[in-house]
């Protein structure tokens, strides 16, 4: 019972773990997603416009997984 | 030079001087508790039956609710009198409602007052629990365990307040508010370009139909055209604008400050129906081939069928799901993001006791506040681009014809 209660509250401060932990992966997918981008624009300038747009869809549903993991972790801490 | 030295001291003295006047009367038995940083991010995110401007100013809204024993009753929020938790409205036909937390029930069950007194009780039982062994205070802990047992029967546990009627609550919340007025805007906005389109026939555009018209256009041309397709994009055209402008708009207004904190497109409930109206779309625009490759992908080896099936059935689901969720969550952490750089200052000025710290943290969480902005608008418009191009691409997998 005692380790239970322990872990209760140890959870709450566990939310904050996991909101750094979903900060990480955002940051690492779309950092790579950047750079392959930049990468191709050097390759080819003349379709950088394309490659531009297609950078910016793929950043936004990365980063859509990763905002769910902050909303899990929101909920966790707030109630 | 010499005067905008003298303006600076000026504005400095000045600050110090209204927090000092504001120090003398918190000393003066003025109840204000500490500030606390997530009470103040929640009221700010989630939705209320007014629109708080400031302190004590509120713009009043509809409350409509109706009880199967006393039927529809509509007044205004500003009927809710006294201040703290739990207010109370008293109507001409003798109900008398509740209003904590967001939350309307009937009065005159206790609502209020189980609330109170079960969250006490609640934390006396389990600490009577978990520290019987110590020998500190055993005598008190057993004492309210044995009352509370008691007590505890007769009620539920995790029902706080949902004592008495079934209260269904139709009001017109803050976000209701904000969605019907950017819906109003909008059905302004753009009947009015589509009659200067029509009076203007051969002429180039004026005015907002001359600023909106890159958007429609491309709109039509980047997202619509090449995900449906040339023929059928008509079909879907209207939708796609209606939700990018809708989204747009609302995405907007809850980064206007000092009107009430709009959170019209963070909120589950709105995003939800959008998301069930791509959903709704995809599925009754859905030709032979969409199902066809929904139930049996082509070119997949026989020994993975079964388990890329499922994952294709729950896609099906999911998808709509995960757009509610990306926009509520892009938008509701961007007003969160910018709402603590606000409670740092608090946070750090702790409430009018260590002014120094609170203006220096002030300077960089401002300039922080002001980048957060700039970044906010960035996806306020990304948000919406990125929802209409997904329902583009959904609408264009259910109506794609066959390999060519």
């Amino acid at each position: 019972m005692e380790l239970l209660t322990i872990l209760l509250e140890i959870g709450q401060g566990l939310a904050g773990l996991g909101a750094g932990a979903a900060a990480i992966g955002a940051g690492l997918g779309v950092g790579r997603i950047g750079g392959s981008a930049l990468e191709a624009m050097a390759r080819q300038p003349e379709i950088a416009g394309d490659i531009r747009s297609n950078m910016i869809v793929a950043a936004a549903l990365v980063e859509g997984v990763a905002l769910f993991g902050v909303i899990v972790c929101l909920l966790v801490a707030l109630g | 030079m010499n005067k905008r030295i003298a303006l600076f001291f000026g504005l400095l003295v000045a600050t110090a001087a209204t927090t000092a006047w504001a120090e003398d009367s918190h000393e003066h038995g003025h109840e204000q508790e500490a500030f606390n940083p997530s009470n103040f991010i929640i009221h700010h995110i989630a939705d209320a039956h007014e629109i708080h401007l400031w302190g004590d100013v509120h713009i009043p809204l509809p409350i409509i609710v109706y009880t199967a024993e006393h039927g529809l009753d509509v007044f205004m929020s500003s009927a809710f009198e006294g201040h703290g938790d739990v207010r109370v409205a008293e109507r001409p036909s003798g109900v008398t409602y509740e209003l904590s937390h967001g939350h309307i029930a009937v009065a005159g069950d206790h609502a209020g007052h189980d609330h109170g007194s079960h969250e006490g009780h609640d934390h006396a039982d389990h600490d009577g629990q978990s520290h019987d062994d110590h020998a500190h205070e055993d005598h008190d802990h057993a004492d309210h365990a044995g009352h509370d047992h008691g007590a505890h029967e007769g009620h539920d546990h995790g029902d706080h307040g949902h004592h008495g009627p079934v209260v269904y609550d139709l009001s017109i919340t803050k976000s209701i508010f904000g969605m019907l007025l950017m819906l109003g805007l909008m059905v302004v906005l753009f009947g009015r370009m589509a009659g200067s389109y029509k009076s203007r026939q051969g002429q180039a555009p004026t005015g907002m139909s001359n600023a909106l018209e890159p958007l429609v256009l491309f709109l039509r041309d980047e997202i619509a055209i090449p995900n449906i397709g040339k023929e059928k994009a008509d079909k879907f055209l209207p939708f796609l604008m209606t939700v990018f402008f809708f989204i747009f708009f609302a995405n907007l207004l809850g980064l206007v400050p000092f009107i009430g904190g709009f959170n019209v497109t963070g909120t589950l409930g709105i995003t939800m129906v959008l998301a069930a109206l791509v959903f709704l779309i995809t599925t009754f625009n859905g030709n032979k081939h969409y199902w066809g490759h929904l139930f049996w992908p082509p070119g997949v080896p026989l020994f993975v069928m079964p388990i890329i099936i499922p994952i294709e059935i729950v896609g099906m689901f999911l998808k709509p799901i995960v757009l509610m969720i990306r926009l509520t969550a892009n938008i509701s952490a961007g007003h969160i993001i910018i709402l603590s750089f606000v409670s740092l200052i608090l946070i750090f000025g702790k409430g009018g006791e260590a002014m120094a710290a609170g203006y220096g943290i002030g300077i960089f969480s401002t300039a922080f506040m002001i980048f957060m902005y700039c970044l906010e608008l960035l996806v306020a418009f990304l948000q919406a681009f990125v929802f209409t191009l997904l329902a583009a691409i959904y609408f264009g997998e259910a109506t794609h014809e066959a390999h060519h």
